[in-house]
């Protein structure tokens, strides 16, 4: 076979092939809730695969899980509601997301706290660094005859 | 000497900072119960024994009891049915079982194979008593109090052992053993 063919024969395998990873074929009666609905299940966790979202897990669980958000988008609640509901029987652990709270402040915190150290290590070096060339107040011509 | 001080000081400040997050970290499959301490969630159910017959989670205020979450396609349930029949024969407390999206007469055969521990099973054909109750996998297994409080939740398969150490404790003396 010509390699020309082989790719094209791939490419088309690989063409066909994607739709069946999706695993959720719901759909919900309007465009809006469909888009909430697309971003909550992308945001819960499936407890029993504990790194995929629910809306790429082929398991059961997350099969119910996702019906129990559509059902609750469809009865008018919000987004908030269902992230309330889920955490309120999984934890803070089922939110990709973890909340802004009193426990998790630390957390969301620590990438501020980082960037503040590595600026003030920044401004240091910078500042030693140029009291040395303060220091050396020789011409540079001179430095390189001396060497 | 004064140049090691901060260095060293952000190196123990990560290493205490990754310790606490070691010993913290969840082992994978048991993950802390948010309902601990909080009201279990009240059901009505078809008695999978007879189909004719709801089971009402409210009937049992005023007991103990333990809710076993199992189903004949999990194998960590068949790992802990002799100790469910053990303890059914010991404990005064009742066993309470959801049988977790199953198939009736699987579920009926296994009772009849293995021994039936509970004094009563709710099916949950579709699941949704369970995430009322934040099961994930089964087995789980809950101990609520006669103010319908959930006391305490068990992950994986039940063993003699943990029911000695977590269960027991945390119950009556005469509800832990039959007299």
């Amino acid at each position: 076979m010509r390699p020309f063919a082989l790719i094209a024969v791939l490419a088309a395998v690989l063409l066909a092939s994607g739709p069946t990873y999706a695993v959720d074929p719901t759909e919900m009666p309007t465009p809006e809730l469909q888009q909430r609905y697309h971003g909550l299940t992308h945001e819960l966790r499936c407890m029993q695969c504990q790194n995929e979202a629910i809306a790429d897990s082929p398991v059961s669980l997350a099969a119910d899980l996702r019906r129990q958000v559509s059902e609750m988008l469809i009865a008018g609640k919000s987004d908030d509601d269902v992230r309330n509901y889920m955490v309120a029987r999984y934890g803070d652990f089922i939110l990709f997301r973890p909340r802004v709270a009193p426990r998790t402040l630390w957390l969301w915190s620590a990438p501020g706290v980082l960037l503040l150290i590595g600026a003030a290590v920044a401004v240091r070096v910078t500042r030693q660094r140029a009291k040395l060339v303060e220091q050396d107040n020789e011409p540079v011509e001179e430095d390189i005859r001396s060497s | 000497m004064n140049r090691f001080i901060l260095p060293l000081g952000i190196f123990a400040l990560l290493a205490i900072v990754l310790a606490i997050g070691i010993k913290h970290s969840p082992e994978k499959g048991t993950i802390p119960s948010p309902l601990i301490g909080k009201a279990a969630p009240q059901f009505t159910l078809p008695v999978l024994t007879d189909t004719n017959r709801t089971f009402r989670s409210a009937d049992l205020k005023g007991r103990w009891y333990v809710f076993n979450v199992w189903g004949t396609w999990c194998g960590g349930c068949r790992e802990e049915h002799s100790a469910l029949l053990e303890i059914r024969k010991t404990a005064q407390v009742p066993l309470i079982g959801l049988d977790w999206k199953d198939e009736d007469p699987q579920a009926l055969q296994w009772l009849s194979e293995l021994g039936n521990p509970y004094e009563v099973v709710a099916a949950d054909r579709e699941g949704r008593i369970a995430i009322e109750w934040g099961v994930y996998g089964a087995p789980e297994t809950f101990l609520v109090d006669p103010q319908g409080i959930v006391v305490y939740k068990y992950i994986g398969p039940l063993t003699l052992e943990a029911w000695q150490t977590q269960f027991v404790p945390r119950l009556p003396p005469q509800q832990a053993a039959k007299s």
